[in-house]
């Protein structure tokens, strides 16, 4: 029962030609009753006569944990169908990043790795010895199976309930061998919204700005390295050049569709909105070289961008739409206002100013109305408004000599802080789905990205070479 | 920006001694000879090529034999930037504002611009690195265009000063402590056209 179903996940893949893995899906397992349903991002809803008929019962297929514990979960390394290294490899592969994919989230208890090795690996998945994993305590077991077929890989996944000793649901890929991690991505974002109706980041990526190629800004009398825009999957793999410009590119803002970047760019000497379509090798220049221009992130429909320019001779906070038409300026005081972020609903826009005396967090509508100051520490920037559900501002704030990441909620106005003093902890940018944040800290000697959880936990180091800032996440 | 290929020879006919005594260090670094932090300018490594003079005193000179006097200094452009010959001045924590010792160095490059009425400069206006990245690009400017701002108070034509804010992405000194941090709150002056 081999659905025709091409999935369209896979866009966040470099160029076209270059490792287009196409999937097919198998709701495989089941009595008929189950389509594999596209993923969400996908620009195509599959045709109504291959939805569902009705809701699939996924609740009753849940696995759940002993009363208020979670679930208990084992991923094994995938089990090679074909002999040969790349099949090897990429079996070892897609175990080890699903396990972490869905270790992540922290949705599931992940029993370690080293405990099951001991646990011989059945020859295929009708002999799986649910026995042996129930004594290790597995609520759920995702074993696979990764065969060389003509046109690369297939790759199959089942989740099995290891009570129940029966098969929750499974999924079928075939591609390119290239990324196998992209099968686990692919997997472990399917596993967290069918079992745990959670939009996962497995598939996401991050853009930073880094000055890791060492090379000097052209026309200089001091040495001035340059700084590039680069991109890598959410767990810091697959970290890739996307400016090439030789000069300074900073501050990066992912479309809402993952297709371009806009950033900060000096290509032109002076600093000025750049678009990169990532995939389309093309540079859009909305703001057109007028005055300075900085700092431009995305409205949540995409269309439009909000942005700093000093065109007017002092620091204001702009809108115009994404081709630079209809530029309308949002705040006007004499201080500095800089750095914005949409609110979710894009109704709103919050943005740092120092017309208090130091730099606060204000909000104001992108109609100008309802001006008001959010934050009161000593200095506050680059705020970012979280993602539904969560309605949520983090900023970087000075805590001494150096700055944290707090959290402001709305809701309450409570703040909370969720770095303490290790480095520099600045530039703070949210995972879509609100339980993730991206940032730059020097807490390991340079400035690197890492990625902390909402409340301050699952602290992880996205880049190792050279100098890394100002973080973004895609949606 | 081809100006390192202008006439590169005709450098060295047009130096003078005290120039050819400084510039003699300068292509054995990287960089230029460290800006002071102390405003007193105590080591600073080219002094304007004329006697100092009042800051105050009237310039009305022609700009024709005043080109003529500034021969005395480099020909091409980055020999000329690299001399600083227009010195950089320096800006307190989180702030903007030109101070004493500033406005002297200002006056002194407005002097120099004066005397050489055919520069056009581009102010950069440079922070630490306490600030955040994207506050300091707001600061930056704001930096810049006070300096600009002095220079026009001077008198110099407001269509040959630029400002360019660099945040704080270009520090000159690596370093983490207040010496390095105070050469780095700076606007700091390019030679663009001459």
């Amino acid at each position: 029962m081999i659905t025709p179903v091409r999935l369209h996940w896979l866009r966040a893949l470099p160029r076209p030609g270059r490792a287009v893995l196409m999937a097919t899906l198998v709701a495989a397992g089941f009595g008929g009753g189950l389509w594999a349903r596209q993923a969400p991002q996908a620009p195509q809803t599959p045709p109504a006569s291959q939805a569902p008929a009705s809701q699939p019962s996924s609740i009753e297929l849940r696995i759940t944990g002993e009363p208020g514990t979670p679930p208990r979960l084992a991923v094994p390394d995938l089990i090679a169908l074909t002999p040969d290294k790349e099949t090897q490899e990429a079996a070892a592969t897609i175990g080890q990043v699903l396990w972490d994919d869905l270790n992540f989230e922290r949705e599931f208890y992940m029993i370690p790795r080293d405990t099951y090795r001991s646990i011989a690996m059945p020859r295929s998945l009708a002999e799986v010895p649910f026995a042996r994993w129930r004594e290790l305590g597995a609520d759920g077991l995702v074993m696979g199976t990764v065969q060389k077929v003509e046109s690369g890989i297939r790759v199959e996944l089942r989740l099995f309930n290891v009570r129940a000793q029966q098969q929750s649901f499974g999924r079928e890929y075939s591609g390119a061998a290239t990324n196998p991690r992209l099968y686990a991505h692919t997997m472990a974002d399917e596993i967290h919204e069918t079992q745990r109706s959670l939009k996962g980041v497995a598939r996401t990526k991050l853009a930073f700005s880094s000055d890791r190629n060492r090379d000097p800004v052209a026309n200089t009398v001091e040495r001035r390295e340059v700084k590039e825009i680069y991109i890598a999957d959410y767990d810091g793999a697959n970290q890739r050049r996307i400016t090439v410009n030789r000069n300074l590119n900073i501050t990066p803002n992912w479309s809402p569709d993952g297709r371009s970047i806009a950033y900060t760019s000096y290509r032109r000497t002076l600093p000025d909105v750049m678009i990169s379509n990532i995939f389309a090798g093309t540079l859009e220049e909305p703001t057109k070289g007028v005055g300075q221009n900085f700092l431009p992130v995305f409205s949540p429909d995409g269309r439009q961008l909000a942005f700093m320019s000093t065109r007017d001779g002092n620091s204001e906070i702009y809108v115009a739409n994404r081709d630079g038409s209809d530029i309308r300026r949002l705040t006007d005081n004499p201080a500095i206002d800089s750095t914005p972020t949409w609110s979710p609903a894009g109704t709103q826009i919050a943005f740092t100013s120092d017309r208090s005396g130091s730099p606060q967090v204000y909000v104001v509508g992108v109609d100008g109305t309802g001006l008001r100051r959010l934050t009161f520490e000593s200095y506050a920037d680059r705020a970012t408004w979280s993602p539904a559900p969560y309605n949520e501002i983090a900023f970087a704030s000075r805590t001494g000599p150096g700055f944290d990441i707090k959290i402001l909620s709305l809701a309450d106005g409570l703040v909370r802080q969720i770095t303490f003093g290790e480095g520099t902890n600045e530039s703070p940018a949210w995972s879509p789905n609100g339980r993730h944040l991206a940032f730059m800290s020097t807490r390991a000697g340079r400035s690197h990205i890492f990625t902390v959880d909402r409340d301050g936990r699952n602290i992880r180091q996205i880049t190792r070479d050279g100098n890394n800032f100002t973080p973004n996440w895609s949606r | 920006m081809t100006r390192t290929l202008w006439k590169p020879l005709a450098v060295l006919l047009l130096l003078t001694v005290t120039l050819a005594a400084c510039a003699k260090k300068v292509p054995s670094v990287e960089r230029p000879a460290p800006p002071p932090a102390d405003p007193a300018m105590t080591t600073a490594p080219a002094p304007p090529p004329p006697p100092p003079r009042p800051v105050d005193e009237p310039m009305p000179v022609p700009p024709e034999p005043e080109a003529i006097k500034a021969s005395d200094l480099p020909d091409d452009l980055d020999s000329l930037n690299r001399s600083g010959v227009l010195k950089p001045v320096f800006f307190d924590l989180d702030s903007s504002e030109v101070n004493a010792a500033s406005q002297q160095v200002l006056q002194e490059n407005a002097d120099v611009m004066r005397r050489n009425a055919r520069w056009q400069i581009t102010i950069e206006g440079h922070c630490d690195e306490r600030g955040t990245a994207e506050y300091n690009l707001a600061l930056g400017e704001r930096r810049a265009l006070a300096a600009r701002t002095y220079l026009l108070s001077l008198g110099i034509p407001a269509d040959r000063v630029r400002t360019v804010s660099y945040g704080k992405e270009f520090p000159f000194d690596q370093g983490h402590d207040e010496s390095a941090w105070s050469k780095n709150r700076r606007a700091h002056f390019v030679i663009t056209a001459k």
